[in-house]
């Protein structure tokens, strides 16, 4: 336990996992561009029309993958948050508090092109229904974690309070996940989990699941590393790195 | 652990454990209020409020749907296999609107029984397939 601390700490030091992050990005960003290529192809061309709503349904291929990163990116945070709160994990802060801005921009995809979704199918674009309104509350959480952060001068300190209230807003999540089954919506269940998909449909909805992955892990990294010599910008290690290097 | 992170982790599960009590008696309470939704047997039985806004919902019966030429207004029955009920609403139907598909229809009763509908709204299940899969397997169900 000591050792793998240790070397938590050696190698999560931010002088190190900048240069580490910097080296793993093309590793996710390369296939993450190629994968969303091909699967949003796949989706909007190749994969035949369904017998209920004919070609509208293929806004899934961006509505339900933008859904899960909502969801998935969410849990990531929380995790480098309760890191960040209970070891004070410099890096771990600032990978929670990079995650916000991400999660949002998922959040709103999902409710934007679920409205422009609604309005054809069910006939409105808006239903207060549960699934909709927990997604709203998940994008006003986002807000409200990178308004935290932004609210409080030292960084470490916001991060931190910014850290706690990630916490608090967990419970949000198994509401979102739960609320088809939980009330009477006007939100579909579960297809995917349920097998309710035709594999036609089913491997690109998956391909741009893996793909909106690996792009998000390569914008986590880049605006892990951009916090990082923002927050260390007076450390050595930056001052350095600042005379030597050209920026990238 | 070190006694000072051991705390905080304590801190941290105390919050949550918290909070997610305090959301779910929040969500308890609301569900009472959740309750102004009416199925066809409910309105039968007369326990849906007249002239006050609720939801019905229910499968559109089959043959059922009445449009006139020259107005938007339908009328359809919905249904849910025990009872049926007649809508009526004057505007477009989504696209997912047809027989046997569920919808779900706000609106009022008016005092001769019929309901009223200001909003309609169609359900799509989570089932996803081309068409011709199923057309193969509603004639593989009409097999004896």
């Amino acid at each position: 336990m000591n050792r793998l601390m240790r070397w938590i700490h050696i190698k999560g030091s931010p002088e190190n996992y900048y240069r580490l992050a910097g080296r793993l990005i093309p590793w996710f960003a390369i296939p993450g561009l190629l994968l969303l290529v091909t699967g949003i192809v796949y989706g909007l061309v190749f994969a035949p029309p369904d017998y209920q709503q004919g070609d509208a349904y293929r806004i899934i291929f961006i509505h339900v993958p933008s859904a899960w990163m909502s969801l998935f990116i969410y849990l990531g945070m929380s995790v480098a948050a309760a890191i960040a709160l209970i070891w004070r994990i410099k890096v771990a802060e600032l990978t929670a508090m990079a995650c916000a801005p991400i999660g949002a921009v998922f959040t709103a995809l999902t409710l934007l092109t679920g409205s422009l979704w609604g309005k054809p199918m069910w006939g409105t674009y808006w239903e207060w229904d549960a699934r909709m309104t927990s997604e709203l509350i998940l994008l006003f959480i986002y807000l409200a974690i990178m308004g935290l952060y932004q609210a409080i001068e030292d960084r470490r300190k916001a991060a931190r309070a910014a850290s706690l209230l990630v916490l608090v807003g967990l419970v949000n999540i198994p509401i979102i996940h739960y609320s088809v089954q939980w009330w009477s919506t006007l939100h579909q269940g579960v297809t995917v989990l349920d097998r309710k998909m035709d594999p036609s449909m089913l491997w690109p909805l998956l391909i741009v699941a893996v793909a909106t992955k690996l792009i998000f892990a390569t914008n986590l990294l880049q605006r892990t590393r951009l916090l990082l010599i923002s927050t260390e910008s007076r450390k050595r290690w930056v001052r350095e790195m600042a005379k030597t290097e050209t920026p990238s | 652990m070190t006694p000072t992170r051991k705390r905080r982790v304590y801190m941290i599960l105390i919050i949550i454990m918290g909070v997610t009590t305090a959301v779910s008696l929040m969500l308890a309470a609301m569900n009472k209020n959740m309750e102004f939704f009416y199925d066809p047997s409910q309105v039968a039985a007369g326990e849906a409020p007249v002239d006050q806004l609720i939801r019905v919902g229910g499968m559109v019966v089959e043959g059922s749907i009445v449009r006139t030429s020259n107005t938007l207004l339908t009328q359809f029955d919905v249904t849910d296999n025990a009872h049926s009920m007649t809508v009526s609403y004057t505007g477009i139907l989504p696209d997912l609107f047809r027989e046997g598909q569920g919808i779900i229809a706000k609106g009022k009763m008016n005092d001769t029984g019929q309901f009223i509908a200001a909003e309609v709204l169609a359900k799509h299940d989570e089932t996803y397939m081309p068409p011709e899969v199923a057309s193969a397997m509603k004639n593989k169900a009409a097999q004896p």
